[in-house]
Order: C-alpha cells, then sequence, then structure tokens
C-alpha cells in the first residue's frame, strides 16, 4: 500500500489493489451528495430525480462502458421497474421497499430472457435490436391500459411510508431513499468493475475476438451483466414511481432511452462516475434551461453533446481526467 | 495423471498424436482453402507449417481452433473429438492459438490482460462478488508469465503503449495463460524485424517440452533453426510433412519456392 502510494516498484497485486482502493474524491463526492438537504433544501425533488437518473445511467454504464454493449432501449427495464412497482401498489401492495424487490424482479427476469438474444450481436444490429425492444413494450403498455392506464397514466397508486417515513410534498424522504438505493446500487456496481468478472467485461469491450482464445464464455458474461444492468435500470424506475405516486408511458419512452445515452457519453462511459456526474449536469441544465426558453432547451443540450464529443471524447471525466495527468499528476 | 493416462492411452488407441485431424475439408463457395487435411503432431515437437501465401495455412488454424467449421472431416485432441466444440471450449481443453495481427485488450495492461486469462482458466471469472486483488495467486501467476517472456517491466503499461515486439511476445503470453497443450502460432514474428525475431523464437523454443507448438512462419531460416518438424502446405492442401532434412532435400517443395520465387 504504502509502495504502491509512493510510485516505487511494488508487487502486482499491490498495483490491482491501488485501482481499487477508495479516493479522497470519492469520499469527497458522497459527502456532497447530503449538501442539498442543507443547501438546497426547495429542490429536493429534483435532487432525487437527479439521484434516480443517475441510478439509470449508471446501470447503463455497466453494459455500455464496461461490456461495450450498445442499447437504445434501455427504457424498456426502467420503465418495466416503474409500471411493477406502481402496479402492485394499485392492487393493494403499497410497502415500498418489497414493492422495490418486486420491481427489480420483474425487470431482472425480462433482462435475463432478453440477454439471450442480446449476447448474440453487436454493434448496429445491437442497437436496432434494442431499439425494437424499447418501441414494443412502449405500444404494449399503450395497447394494454386495463393494467397500465395507457396514455392517461397509471391511476390509483398507494405509496405506503417508507419504514415509517411518509413521502413528503418537499421530497425530503424522496432523496434520502433514492439517494441510499444509489449509494448501494454504486456500492454493487463498483465491486462488479474490480472484480475477475468485471476484468472479463472489460475485455469483451476491448476485444471481443480474443475472448473466446483466451477460454473465456463471452456470451454467459454477457447475459450475466445484462440481467443485472436490467435490475438495476428496473430498480430506478420503480424509485421514481414510488417517490413520485405517478408512472406514464413516458418511462418506456425512447426519449428516456436516448436521455440515459446522452447522459453517459456526456459524463464519460466507463468511469462508474460518468453517468451520476452525466445526471447532475444534465437535470440541472434541463432545469434551468426549461425555466428561460421551454421549447428550446434541446437545443442547448444538443450543443453540449456535440462540443463534449469532439472535444472531450471520453466525456467530461475523461478530460478531467487528461487534465489531472497532464499537470503531472500521479496516475490517478 | 490418472486422467492423463487415460488419455494418452485413448491417443494411443486412436493411433494419432496430442492433435491430429482427418479428411479435413473447407471451401468457400468455388475456392477449396482445405482438401482432405490430415496430420497428427506428437507431444512436445515444435512444427512449423509453411507454403505460400493463400495457402490455407491460417485457414487451418481458424479450422483446428473453431473459429471457422469445415464442412466435413475430424478434429481430435488427446484422443477426444472436438469438432463440433465451440472455439472457447476447446481452448479450456488446451487447443490455443495466437493471432498473426495483434488481437489484444489495448485499454488493459499487460498484467491485466493476461490476469484475465488466468481467472478465466481457473473459473474466477463469474466472480463479481470479490476483488481482483485477493486473487493473489491468479495475479502471481500472470506476472510470473509475464517474466518468463521478460514483459515484467511493461506489465503495468496499457497493451496500447507497449512496443510492436513486446506486443508480439505478449500475444504468446496470453495464449500461455491458458495452459494449453497445444499451441498455434499463426506467424509470431509477423512485422518485426529480423534481428528481433530470433530472440522472439528463442523464446518459444523455451517453452515448456510437454507443450506442443505449431507455427507459421515464412522466414526460412527461422523455420529450419527453430522447428523439428516441417508441414509444407500449397493450394489448401498438406504436399508433405517430414524433418527439416527431409523438407530442404525435397524436390517438389522446392518447385513450389523456386516457382514463387520466379514469379516475386
Amino acid at each position: 500500500m504504502t509502495a504502491a502510494t509512493t510510485g516505487a516498484p511494488f508487487e502486482p497485486h499491490q498495483y490491482l489493489h491501488a485501482q481499487t482502493r477508495w479516493r479522497r474524491s470519492e469520499y469527497a463526492f458522497w459527502v456532497a451528495t447530503l449538501l442539498p438537504f442543507v443547501l438546497f433544501p426547495s429542490y429536493l425533488q429534483l435532487a432525487s430525480q437527479i439521484a434516480i437518473t443517475a441510478l439509470f445511467a449508471l446501470s447503463l454504464d455497466l453494459i455500455l462502458g464496461y461490456a461495450g454493449i450498445v442499447s437504445l432501449g434501455h427504457a424498456a427495464f426502467f420503465g418495466l421497474g416503474a409500471y411493477a412497482a406502481g402496479i402492485i401498489s394499485v392492487y393493494g401492495w403499497g410497502e415500498p421497499l418489497s414493492g422495490l424487490v418486486f420491481a427489480a424482479a420483474v425487470a431482472g427476469l425480462a433482462g435475463y430472457a432478453m440477454s439471450f438474444i442480446i449476447a448474440r450481436f453487436r454493434h448496429l444490429a445491437l442497437i436496432m435490436i434494442t431499439l425494437g425492444l424499447g418501441l414494443l413494450l412502449h405500444e404494449a403498455a399503450n395497447s394494454a391500459s386495463w393494467l397500465t392506464g395507457g396514455a392517461d397514466g397509471l391511476q390509483g397508486i398507494r405509496i405506503g411510508t417508507l419504514l415509517g417515513f411518509r413521502f413528503d410534498l418537499y421530497g425530503r424522504t424522496a432523496y434520502a431513499y433514492s439517494l441510499i438505493v444509489l449509494f448501494l446500487a454504486f456500492l454493487v456496481a463498483r465491486r462488479i468493475i474490480h472484480s475477475p468478472f468485471g476484468l472479463s467485461l472489460r475485455g469483451i469491450r476491448e476485444n471481443p475476438v480474443r475472448m473466446p482464445a483466451v477460454g473465456a464464455a463471452s456470451a454467459a458474461h454477457i447475459r450475466k451483466i445484462y440481467t443485472i444492468a436490467a435490475v438495476m435500470a428496473g430498480i430506478a424506475g420503480a424509485v421514481l414511481a414510488q417517490s413520485t405516486s405517478t408512472v406514464s408511458l413516458e418511462v418506456l419512452s425512447f426519449q428516456r432511452s436516448a436521455d440515459v445515452l446522452v447522459i453517459l457519453i456526456l459524463g464519460g462511459a466507463g468511469r462508474l462516475y460518468g453517468g451520476i456526474i452525466g445526471a447532475i449536469i444534465y437535470m440541472v441544465a434541463r432545469d434551468q434551461f426549461s425555466g428561460i426558453n421551454p421549447q428550446y432547451w434541446y437545443f442547448w443540450i444538443g450543443l453540449l453533446l456535440v462540443a463534449v464529443v469532439v472535444l472531450l471524447p471520453n466525456g467530461i471525466l475523461g478530460g478531467l481526467a487528461r487534465l489531472k495527468s497532464a499537470w503531472g499528476g500521479r496516475w490517478r | 495423471m490418472g486422467r492423463q493416462v487415460a488419455v494418452n492411452a485413448q491417443a494411443a488407441v486412436e493411433g494419432a498424436g496430442v492433435l491430429s485431424t482427418r479428411g479435413l475439408d473447407k471451401s468457400f463457395g468455388s475456392l477449396v482453402v482445405a482438401k482432405g487435411i490430415e496430420f497428427a503432431l506428437p507431444q512436445g515437437v515444435r512444427y512449423a507449417l509453411i507454403g505460400p501465401n493463400g495457402a490455407g495455412k491460417t485457414t487451418l488454424i481458424n479450422l483446428m481452433t473453431g473459429m471457422l467449421r469445415p464442412d466435413s472431416g475430424r478434429i481430435f485432441l488427446g484422443g477426444e473429438e472436438i469438432t463440433s466444440l465451440k472455439p472457447e471450449e476447446r481452448v479450456r481443453r488446451g487447443l490455443v492459438r495466437t493471432f498473426q495481427i495483434n488481437t489484444l485488450f489495448p485499454h488493459l495492461s499487460a498484467l491485466e490482460a493476461v490476469t484475465l486469462a488466468v481467472c478465466e482458466r481457473r473459473g474466477h471469472a463469474g466472480t463479481w462478488w470479490r476483488r481482483l486483488p485477493d486473487y493473489r495467486e491468479a495475479v502471481d501467476e500472470a506476472h510470473g508469465i509475464l517474466s518468463s517472456l521478460l514483459l515484467a517491466e511493461d506489465c503495468y503499461r496499457l497493451t496500447r503503449e507497449l512496443a510492436y515486439g513486446r506486443q508480439r511476445l505478449l500475444e504468446i503470453a496470453l495464449a500461455l495463460a491458458t495452459k494449453p497443450r497445444v499451441l498455434l502460432l499463426d506467424e509470431p514474428a509477423a512485422g518485426v524485424p529480423k534481428d528481433e525475431s530470433a530472440d522472439l523464437f528463442e523464446a518459444i523454443s523455451g517453452l515448456s517440452r510437454d507443450l506442443t507448438v505449431l507455427f507459421i512462419e515464412h522466414d526460412m531460416n527461422m523455420v529450419f533453426r527453430f522447428a523439428s518438424r516441417i508441414i509444407v502446405m500449397v493450394g489448401g492442401r498438406i504436399l508433405v510433412e517430414g524433418s527439416p532434412d527431409e523438407i530442404a532435400r525435397n524436390t517438389e517443395v522446392r518447385t513450389v519456392y523456386l516457382g514463387k520465387a520466379g514469379y516475386g
């Protein structure tokens, strides 16, 4: 550990250990996520939406950023989770934590079923398949209005108290809830990417041709991470449904799939914090710009996206990392 | 050990070496790339696979490792038929290849890349709840493989930052991490300057004698220096197989190479 931090020659496992250890900036970041409670108590609903979006982006990062699996239909699992949590409450089961588990299971099962198709394709074919799946589910939810409420949205959602806390108007409970769920999911994601499994995922991203030649069953890895990502996306959707007591078709929309992709690319894919940083910037920007000019705020997001991709190919976090190494900072 | 004996006994029954083929055919439309390929590689031998461009050498490696399916014919590894196994299943049984064009993991460090292969072999690769540095044996084994190929000092650098010759060595390191019984090297020294390619072949000939190695190589100096047996392919067929002396004296082989030289 000391050898690793001084940059002297060190043991191989210490080098790997150095990559997995918590950095000071990470502690600082997670402490800072508590600031909205104190500094922006009137923005806690927005903060909660950001945490949910960040969790959604984190789930996409696991498949896109680490395993290199492109998806333009990731909202399918977000929406499934949201509808599952909402519908179960309509039928009288309003306890949020068990509802969350139920939603995670529904999204996970769908993700597992889907993963058998996903694992067989790459690139453009994958974009088309995931896009198709997203559209399919959106229309299915639209036409099954007896279950989902169709275009009117799900009616009659009744969410109970969360361990005795009511979901209040200011979003205190909502933000606490979504932040804790985000943090726990983040710990899982962090562990995954630093595990042998995570290394194999990066191998798939880096060179899918080589993987079988080193004896790796890439398809099994892809099925596994896709299922995990679906569970996480489903949890994000469920938290949104529970904390706002609303579910509309929008949770399954193409727009949501595209937004989360933009958010991840903006922040930096394959960096764990990229989705979170992207979500903060995107959601705050949307909140501010749409206040100034509600119709055209996508103009600014478009401009930002083009600028980031052109100037910072690895997203905002990638740009920051480069800046840091250019200043002679020791390798992260 | 008992299993090894059983495998050897079975191999003896098949009357074949550790890797053998029977009547392997493959064509792409009207282009015949493999026709009636039959050979048996005994254990521990260093084989060179030579032949003019387009003779079907790489195709043969693709067929044996499962990256291509033969139209007909059978492939045996240690007496077990592997004709219909997936590439990764063949690797796990000990049949491993390298690539003529670097097929590496650009943004993984050399140590990470080899550790990946070691973890796959040891069955750790599905584990997501334990951290990689906790698998110290696997990491040390990976480091040992890199050291044996003189890559230890570069092992913390990203693959894409390594010099080309070092990347060629990493190709071999990745293959060794799977603990192969048979190693198929597709032009291991491709693109490497002549003076360095001897070093590369020294590293290859220094590999365990239990390991069967077949390499494709165009430089006849290297072939005659490092191969104990040579297979000559022409037009998707095996023209002749023999010791370096036999190949050197073979008139057919000379015609093929002189003919080629005549056009070149």
